[in-house]
């Protein structure tokens, strides 16, 4: 093996092991946040709401510390351990929303702050809509 | 209490971040579309039937990812179109997503006042 090959063999096996290590901290920190979740679901029902609303409250309340974190600078460092696993729940979606909010506050509080909350949650939204949209539009002719 | 809830919850969960990890790490899918792509995946997930029971066996295992917004979505038209009909289309999705876009909106401008950004 001449040292180029070995060069791109050695990248190769460090991407792997990098990738690996990623989805290592994705997975016990998403993990631990769908935990989170499900113990503040039991905590919910436990004191008396419903399970719908329960859900919903504890959507809430990972927004509101996802927002909270971010806000003072904590998100940002977890994220760059975890990755996706800090991405793909519901505190993703909000850091999305707070991030560059709290950015954007120099540019003004409507041109900045309100119109920089939609750069990522605006596309999630338009896409989610469209494609509940089309779901609804086959779901009702499917069921005539 | 049903501790085994706990457990499926995390497991589930965290199996939804690694599929996206993997995505950012190996494709050249930026975290903007991969948080697109995971609720319009949940969307056709929960239409095709299979979100509903893997939400009844993980819980927050899978109504925390965002897919699970993307299944609040679907059954939000779901429910809409079997009470209004067509119209339901339009208005049960974004009724369902609401609660956490609205939660999301009020809190970051609350946070925005609160917070300076920290310069990287």
């Amino acid at each position: 093996m001449d040292s180029k090959a070995y060069q791109t063999y050695t990248e190769s096996r460090a991407k792997r092991s990098h990738v690996l290590r990623d989805c290592i901290r994705a997975f016990w920190v998403g993990g631990l946040i769908c935990c989170l979740g499900q113990a503040l679901n039991v905590i919910y029902q436990w004191a008396g709401l419903e399970e719908k609303t329960a859900g919903l409250c504890v959507s809430v309340t990972l927004i509101f510390l996802a927002g909270l974190l971010t806000g003072i600078g904590w998100f940002d460092r977890i994220a760059k351990y975890a990755g996706a696993g800090t991405l793909v729940p519901i505190t993703g979606f909000s850091n999305a929303v707070a991030a560059p909010a709290i950015d954007a506050r120099a540019e003004g509080y409507v041109t900045g702050v309100a119109a920089k909350m939609f750069t990522i949650a605006g596309p999630v939204i338009v896409y989610g809509a469209v494609s509940s949209i089309l779901y609804g539009v086959l779901y009702y002719l499917f069921t005539l | 209490m049903d501790w085994l809830q706990f457990f499926h919850a995390f497991w589930v969960g965290g199996l939804f971040c690694v599929a996206a990890q993997l995505l950012i790490d190996l494709t050249k899918l930026t975290p903007a579309r991969i948080l697109t792509g995971y609720v319009c995946a949940g969307v056709v997930l929960s239409a095709v039937g299979l979100y509903g029971p893997l939400k009844e066996f993980a819980g927050c295992g899978a109504a925390v990812p965002l897919t699970g917004f993307g299944h609040a979505l679907a059954e939000g038209v779901r429910e809409a179109v079997k009470t209004d009909g067509l119209l339901g289309a339009l208005s049960g999705g974004l009724t369902a997503a609401a609660t956490g876009v609205s939660a999301s909106l009020f809190f970051a401008l609350i946070w925005s006042l609160l917070f300076k950004s920290k310069q990287k």
